[in-house]
């Protein structure tokens, strides 16, 4: 019973890491390809785009670090 | 497994004076020390200061007008008393996440306790200033609106920007932390399977791929992502606070007529 519920945790680890970095990544891809837009459109608004790109991809990874935090819990707790 | 990143460890452990047991963990020893750190660094930097300021007192003077500018874009002037608290919440958060570059100390930030004692901050702010303005029961009517049937959804999701805040701090240090002794692990393991044919038992049990590669890592893990996470929780702190704090327009209207 040991090695299923091992086996178990260790199936349920990788899932929830590899389902859970598909979505923040299209995501972040998206909102980086809009800015690149802008930036090339309006080079003098370039810093400005950049720090609000760089805030929105941090806010947007936070389901991805959900997925992470949840992942690292079953491999390290149980 | 076996020296995997676990959590904080307790350093010291101690009775006080047979009232209560008090444990210090690696985090309270962090928060220490960056507190500490920052008095010193606050009080040197502030005095003596001149009309006709000194090369240092400029940087200073431009570093506290950034963090002035921010807040003031960011929540609107009529919010200005929140530059101080703005200002000691990013100053702990980079340096409770960059004092792990020091080697023997765990991050402040790698710790849950932290990060959501921080996003309890900002939600007492953001609840006690809705009181402030609609009454007790006038905020707890508000999570009625726009339809009953709401209810349920209002509450999750004003508990939810406290819990995603802080989990979103803590997930990316602590988790940078762990990838990092999870690669320490596995770069050791790596230059035993590549050393192992040297007869000397010295030498093949150097780990010597652990030389240089976990610096560059270090670069994203540790520095760049310690100081994007307090900027972001910065940022998120005061989009909620200063949405919570609507300028004075209608009492200055009522007053001039």
């Amino acid at each position: 019973m040991e090695a299923l519920t091992r086996g178990l945790i260790a199936l349920g680890a990788g899932l929830c890491m590899g389902l859970g970095a598909i979505g923040p990544a299209i995501g972040e891809g998206n909102a980086v390809g809009k800015a690149l837009e802008g930036m090339a459109r309006q080079p003098e608004v370039t810093s400005t785009l950049r720090t609000n790109m760089l805030l929105g991809c941090a806010v947007t990874e936070s389901t991805g670090i959900y997925s992470l935090v949840i992942a690292l819990l079953l491999l390290f707790v149980f | 497994m076996g020296d995997i990143d676990h959590g904080p460890r307790i350093l010291v452990e101690f009775s006080f004076f047979g009232l209560c047991d008090v444990k210090i963990s690696q985090t309270v020893l962090s928060s220490f020390l960056v507190m500490i750190f920052l008095i010193i660094l606050s009080a040197v930097l502030g005095k003596g200061l001149k009309k006709r300021p000194t090369k240092r007192q400029v940087l200073v003077e431009k570093a506290v007008s950034m963090l002035d500018n921010l807040v003031r874009d960011t929540m609107g002037a009529h919010n200005r008393v929140f530059v101080p608290y703005i200002g000691a919440l990013f100053c702990s958060s980079v340096f409770g996440s960059l004092i792990s570059l020091l080697g023997v100390f765990r991050s402040a930030t790698a710790d849950l306790s932290t990060t959501i004692t921080w996003a309890l901050i900002t939600s007492v702010l953001v609840w006690a200033n809705n009181i402030k303005r609609n009454g007790i029961l006038g905020w707890l009517k508000g999570f009625t609106e726009p339809v009953a049937p709401m209810t349920p959804m209002n509450i999750i999701s004003e508990v939810a920007q406290p819990v995603s805040m802080a989990f979103r701090h803590f997930g990316n240090i602590a988790g940078g932390s762990v990838l990092t002794s999870l690669i320490y692990a596995a770069l050791a393991a790596g230059s035993h399977a590549v050393l192992s044919w040297i007869p000397n038992k010295v030498i093949s049990a150097i780990p010597i791929f652990q030389i240089g590669i976990p610096a560059v890592l270090s670069i994203y893990f540790d520095l760049f992502a310690g100081v994007l996470q307090a900027f972001v929780f910065c940022m998120l702190t005061m989009v909620y606070v200063g949405a919570a704090c609507p300028p004075p327009e209608e009492s200055k209207a009522e007053k001039t007529e």
